[in-house]
């Protein structure tokens, strides 16, 4: 084993010599490209303010949604290096327990129903936050289940290993839950706990009428967009606070730098990582519902393109940093907005992956990461 | 002297029958295998059109005998069956199949051995024109092209929705979607329609946020969507929240119970008929079949899509022998191509493929319920 360490600390400290010219390259190939974006995307802004507009907001929603999932795998990651590919179909799951509990329950409908005299407004949200934390517990009951069942056992084998299990893990819900009996494979309509509201916005903003037209060159949002961004700038601070006030988030930091030394101060490092896959199932699943209402078709391998773009979103924002995650998202979420917008909607997903190659080629540690460090 | 004369009645019949004897049709539905609700539809829908003629007294005097043959929406067994009706039952017409996969193997064994078939529903273009081009002479189907929609599509939209600028915006990786995109472009233009725009997806894709915001900005007269209910569920409701009220129209890719009509309302798809539709041939045969057959609770049945068309192709071939006045293949062809039939589906004419020159029906979601909105003849 220590002569394993040698040969790879010799081959990175080869290659941190034979680095800054190769990265020079890289740089400015990156600043290029960055220019020419900006000046596209800026020409066609100028030449249509309002389209520009209307696609950060579209963009800003994407990746609102991006940041909820891409939570979890970093989190994850930075506790036990261990990518997550399960993660996108506990989001999936998620977005199928809401509309179970929503279809076929009518979950949503309980606080009209047990207190007939409760403002319907009120009954509304109540009735929806209840199917949130519902479908919330379920992922991170199933998440927790994965972790014991299929990451625990393999937590002293090499990371390969455990990498292959999640892509297992991921195929096994996929296409257990397209069985008849489960979720069917079938594209199912969703069936959102409240209605959608839309507005547009000139002088002032004005509600749109459903089966009506807004007036032309205006900005339309909804009330997804609008919870979908609460949802995931509260997701965000509370992350912060856990991560950096709590006794648990000390825990969880401490276990991310140095397991065995965190084990030796009394640190139940086991409890610390279902309860780091707790938070981030908890947070897909939240995804997942939000996902499902603004997009309201589900299928089980829903969560496979939203999982591998957060994927990216926190590899560009340096897997393992949690602010990380969600500037990563974010700028994921633009860039495939203002790809659909100024080059073609099928470009969005190969514009997407590019991000993830030039990230890995030019900076591997991403926005916010810390340069690898080779621990004892 | 009553023994001779009963021998002599059987032999008079014997010899009356061996001059007029059964017409064999086989009905290949695969009633099992992936789609067995296609067969029971397709079978339930050719042999009410066979009870029908065999009530009137049959085709040029003489009593149409079904063969039903479970065909399975699969090449291997369509094509035993094939040969099963062919060589042993010598059978010369069949009905069938219903799936392009199976109807194309049937063909190949049909066409050389001079034996007319009609598939009802198969879409694929090489069920009746072989890899070469050439029309395979005694092969016809009795629905619509996919493409042959687009076209259809187009007119509606230029002629009752007078839209002068149309959208388009479809599956670039789907040949379902591609056809019908490519047939409306064509037809618009030549309807004297500008196409304002055309945007592509793939499949996988939910979000449709920048699409829809260049509808808007374009401002078109009707969005041209052909694709699946699942897409059009998701395009529709994003389209409502950006504002758009402008008309989707679609292809019977739209045909399912999980079509949101809620979103889509306003919106409008083709498919081969409708129930609520005035016209007599329509409402006789709903009757038909609604004494003919009940469902799994005891109510009568309403004929779906494939039903119709089975009851249809059948159809078409009786008419065709009682108008050749012959069971010669050869002749019926000739009557089949030259036909005039005013099926369930609409009048049907064949062009040089062997693919129906039909109406097509329109219909409309309004008030949370697909309705029957109009007929359109190419």
């Amino acid at each position: 084993m220590p002569g394993r360490n040698k040969v790879t600390k010799k081959t990175l400290s080869a290659g941190q010599r034979r680095g800054p010219p190769l990265a020079w390259v890289g740089w400015s190939f990156l600043i290029l490209l960055a220019v020419v974006t900006v000046l596209y995307v800026g020409l066609k802004a100028v030449a249509n303010p309002i389209l520009f507009l209307q696609n950060l907001l579209d963009g800003l929603k994407l990746g609102f949604v991006y940041a909820l999932i891409a939570l979890g795998y970093t989190m994850v990651y930075g506790i036990v290096k261990l990518i997550n590919f399960a993660h996108g179909d506990v989001f999936m799951v998620g977005a199928f327990t809401s509309y179970y509990a929503v279809s076929r329950f009518n979950l949503h409908m309980w606080p009209a129903a047990a207190f007939p005299s409760i403002s319907p407004n009120l009954a509304v949200v109540l009735g929806s936050l209840t199917v949130i934390l519902l479908s919330m517990a379920v992922c991170v009951i199933l998440a927790v289940t994965i972790e014991r069942v299929a990451y625990k056992p393999l937590r002293d084998a090499p990371r390969i290993a455990a990498l292959i299990t999640a892509i297992g893990v991921s195929f096994f819900l996929e296409f257990f839950g397209a069985l008849p009996f489960v979720f069917s494979a079938r594209f199912i309509p969703y069936k959102a706990p409240f209605s959608t509201h839309a507005w547009y916005i000139k002088d002032g903003i004005h509600p749109i009428i459903s089966g009506q037209a807004s007036p032309d060159n205006t900005i339309s949002f909804s009330n997804i967009f609008l919870i979908i961004a609460a949802a995931s700038i509260l997701v965000q601070v509370l992350l912060q606070y856990i991560v950096k006030r709590t006794k648990i988030g000390i825990a969880m930091r401490a276990a991310s730098y140095d397991k065995p030394t965190a084990r030796l101060m009394g640190i139940n490092v086991d409890r610390v990582i279902s309860f780091t896959f707790a938070i981030g199932a908890a947070f897909a699943g939240l995804g997942g519902v939000l996902y499902a209402i603004a997009y309201s078709s589900i299928y089980t391998q829903l969560g496979v393109l939203p999982g591998l773009k957060a994927f990216v979103a926190a590899v560009l924002g340096g897997i393992g940093s949690i602010p990380g995650a969600f500037v990563g998202a974010l700028i994921m979420g633009q860039a495939e907005a203002m790809t659909m917008g100024y080059i073609s909607t099928p470009m969005r997903d190969a514009v997407a992956f590019s991000i993830l190659i030039i990230v890995l080629l030019v900076k591997p540690t991403g926005l916010f990461g810390e340069p690898a460090q080779e621990k004892a | 002297m009553k023994r001779v004369l009963t021998v002599a009645l059987v032999l008079a019949l014997s010899v009356g029958s061996a001059i007029a004897a059964d017409l064999k049709i086989a009905v290949l539905a695969p009633l099992s295998g992936p789609v067995p609700s296609f067969g029971l539809s397709t079978k339930e829908g050719a042999l009410l059109a066979i009870q029908e003629w065999n009530a009137k007294g049959g085709v040029l005097g003489r009593k149409i005998v079904p063969i039903v043959e479970d065909s399975q929406c699969t090449a291997d067994p369509a094509v035993n069956a094939a040969n099963k009706v062919i060589n042993q039952d010598g059978v010369k017409f069949i009905i069938g199949e219903v799936c392009s996969g199976a109807s194309i193997p049937v063909s190949e064994i049909a066409n050389p051995a001079k034996v007319i078939e009609i598939s009802p529903t198969s879409t694929n273009p090489n069920v009746t024109v072989d890899s070469k081009g050439n029309t395979k002479a005694y092969i016809f189907r009795a629905c619509y092209i996919d493409p042959f929609q687009g076209g259809i599509l187009a007119q509606f939209s230029a002629q009752r929705l007078k839209a002068k600028k149309a959208f388009i915006m479809y599956d670039q990786g789907n040949d379902y979607t591609v056809g019908l995109a490519n047939a409306f472009e064509a037809q618009f233009k030549k309807l004297g329609g500008t196409i304002a725009g055309k945007e592509t997806y793939t499949k996988t894709d939910t979000d449709f946020s920048a699409i829809l915001s260049k509808i808007k900005d374009a401002n078109p007269q009707v969005v041209l969507l052909p694709d699946y209910y699942n897409i059009v569920n998701l395009v529709t409701k994003q389209a409502k929240e950006k504002g758009i009220n402008v008309p989707f129209v679609g292809g019977d890719g739209w045909d399912s119970s999980d079509l949101d009509l809620v979103s889509s309302a306003g919106c409008y798809y083709t498919n081969h008929y409708a129930p609520d539709d005035p016209r007599k041939e329509v409402q006789t045969f709903l009757k038909a079949y609604a004494a003919a057959y009940k469902d799994d609770s005891g109510k009568p049945k309403v004929p779906d899509a494939l039903a119709v068309l089975a009851y249809d192709a059948t159809n078409l071939l009786l008419q065709a022998i009682a108008t050749a006045k012959t069971d010669d293949t050869t002749k019926v062809k000739t009557a089949l191509e030259a036909i005039k039939f005013s099926a369930v589906s609409g009048l049907i004419t064949f062009d040089k493929l062997h693919n129906p020159i039909k109406a097509l029906t329109i219909l409309s979601i309004k008030g949370g319920k697909v309705v029957f909105d109009s007929v359109v003849q190419p």
